[in-house]
């Protein structure tokens, strides 16, 4: 069941270069699982529609979401002091399938598709479990989160720290065992992770990114292709709002 | 205080419903809202056969409003009649089936379909611009949308309501063909005809090149449409674009419309529908209206 209320603003600030962080005291907290987002609606005069942004941890009543400043909407968040009130739908999408990651499960993350792999990280702590996390650069966010749940590998697209290259570059460079992958990032990672686990005959859970308007699976607007029938309009195109956005890899068409 | 309308034999506990597309068939907003408070739900276009719809990206943000461009992606009228109507029969409103084709066969074959149904009106979709053929091929050309009509009330059990495009040079003419041919009722506006290019891509925001424009900055087109129409037609109109609370709603019944439908409000306050009535109770109550009625038409 989704809520849709007024939450308080805790905490607020600047993470890295574009990246910045709102805590939210709101029910919707204490409902949601890792995967799964909420719609933050912004009070300008010139934004009109919800923004959706991913849940990178919750608990104790308190959301805590970590985004990209990308346009008037996220700038808008960007400027939220302790003490604004905000509304809030949510939880939203179905989140990640917890009861899949056995054997040696990676978790990776990838630019803005870091945060929601925190949440996971922290409900999935174990020894079998590894995160890796691809930045552009060493301009990092959240690292030292991770370090505290998980065992936590880097990539950098410019080699500034960790492993050159991107998160299956880690797997490949420290041969890392992998028996399942949980993933969110930018398109071309989560094809590259499609192509990896269909070699490799395993599982990926993939969070997929669309524009969208209502955020409650009403307007159509953020669907993906599917390779089997989806839920609502039986046409092999599935709502990313609501029956993601978490797919297995090969049940979509990216 | 009475908020009852009636349209074509139809009443109504109130005189809003939501806009075609917005609102699904009511499953999804249920959550929050209380669907036994609308006047009636008007669900998204349903076709004879399951309709894939556009690519993505199919909605964007526009300052004052949003583009969409989804082209009637719906599962087809059997899981419709199967799914979507019990569901609604649940509850205490009306129901209004928004009826979309490629061809004049298609709608008729689902206007057939919908006959044994136990829903309470239809509304025509000659207005969608974002598919390549049928809908606002019908609803550009009075000729064909006067044909269309008829077709249309040869076998409808139900009262037919067009819909109407604002993309049209005058949209009366339009609502006069709609009359002429049959129609019960008309409701306007559609979407406005939109486009986003993405200046640092060079490329078109949506993958369907053009979109439909909704939202509050086209409230000002609506309203003028809607009183156009009403001075050259004697059947009832259902006026939405861009409404947002109680306040433009009632901008709507002055201007003539007998009922109205919010449509993107939805998106950007899941509880619009309510509160649009409740503001036009209020602004009944603050002006000594003892019936909605009373305002329909009644600028000067």
């Amino acid at each position: 069941m989704k809520i849709y209320e007024k939450g308080k603003v805790t905490g607020s600030r600047r993470l890295s270069e574009g990246i910045y962080e709102l805590c939210i005291k709101t029910n919707i907290a204490d409902k949601s699982k890792p995967g799964q987002f909420v719609m933050v609606y912004p009070k300008g005069k010139d934004t009109l529609l919800p923004r959706p942004i991913s849940i990178c941890e919750a608990g104790n009543g308190v959301l805590r979401l970590v985004y990209r400043v990308v346009g008037k909407g996220t700038h808008e968040f960007s400027t939220y002091e302790i003490g604004e009130e905000v509304m809030l739908l949510g939880p939203v999408g179905n989140g990640f399938p917890l009861e899949e990651a056995k054997g040696h499960a990676v978790l990776m993350g990838g630019g803005i598709g870091v945060p929601p792999i925190l949440q996971l990280s922290k409900e999935l702590r174990s020894e079998s479990v590894t995160a890796v996390m691809g930045y552009r650069n060493s301009d990092m966010f959240l690292k030292e989160d991770f370090e505290k749940y998980v065992k936590t590998e880097i990539a950098t697209e410019d080699g500034s720290f960790g492993v050159k290259g991107n998160v299956l570059d880690v797997l490949r460079e420290k041969n890392l065992p992998c028996d399942v992958i949980f993933a969110c990032g930018p398109m071309p990672m989560l094809r590259a992770i499609k192509k990896f686990a269909q070699e490799k005959g395993i599982k990926a859970y993939i969070s997929l990114e669309e524009r969208m308007a209502c955020g409650v699976g009403a307007c159509l607007g953020c669907v993906c292709r599917t390779t089997k029938k989806d839920a609502h309009s039986h046409v092999n195109n599935a709502r990313v709002c609501t029956e993601g956005p978490v797919f297995e890899a090969g049940e979509v068409d990216i | 205080m009475n908020t009852t309308v009636n349209i074509a034999g139809v009443t109504f506990k109130n005189p809003v419903t939501t806009a075609s597309g917005t609102f699904g068939s009511g499953m999804e907003y249920g959550e929050f809202v209380d669907l036994n408070r609308l006047g009636a739900v008007t669900t998204k276009g349903v076709a004879l056969t399951p309709w894939t719809g556009n690519d993505t990206i199919r909605v964007t943000e526009v300052y004052g409003g949003m583009l969409n461009a989804i082209g009637l992606q719906n599962p087809g009228i059997e899981v419709f009649c199967e799914r979507d109507i019990p569901f609604l029969k649940k509850y205490d409103t009306k129901i209004i089936v928004n009826v979309c084709g490629k061809t004049v066969e298609e709608y008729v074959g689902v206007v057939e379909r919908l006959a044994s149904e136990p829903v309470d009106m239809l509304e025509i979709n000659v207005s969608c611009p974002n598919v390549k053929e049928g809908a606002i091929a019908f609803g550009q050309d009075a000729k064909a949308l006067e044909n269309i009509t008829k077709e249309i009330k040869k076998v409808a059990k139900q009262p037919v309501i067009m819909k109407l495009s604002p993309n049209v040079t005058r949209i009366a003419d339009m609502a006069k063909a709609a009359e002429a041919a049959g129609a019960d009722a008309i409701s306007l506006i559609n979407t406005i005809t939109g486009m986003k290019i993405d200046i640092n891509r060079r490329k078109f925001v949506l993958a369907n090149k053009t979109g439909g424009m909704s939202g509050p900055a086209i409230k000002p087109i609506a309203v003028r449409m809607v009183y156009e129409c009403s001075k050259a037609v004697n059947i009832p109109i259902i006026g939405m674009g861009g409404i947002r609370n109680g306040e433009d709603a009632i901008e709507f019944l002055l201007a003539g419309a007998s009922m109205v439908a919010v449509g993107a409000a939805n998106f950007i306050n899941p509880l619009a529908t309510v509160e649009v009535i409740e503001g036009i109770e209020k602004y009944m109550k603050e002006n000594g209206v003892q019936d909605v009625k009373e305002l329909v038409g009644a600028v000067c």
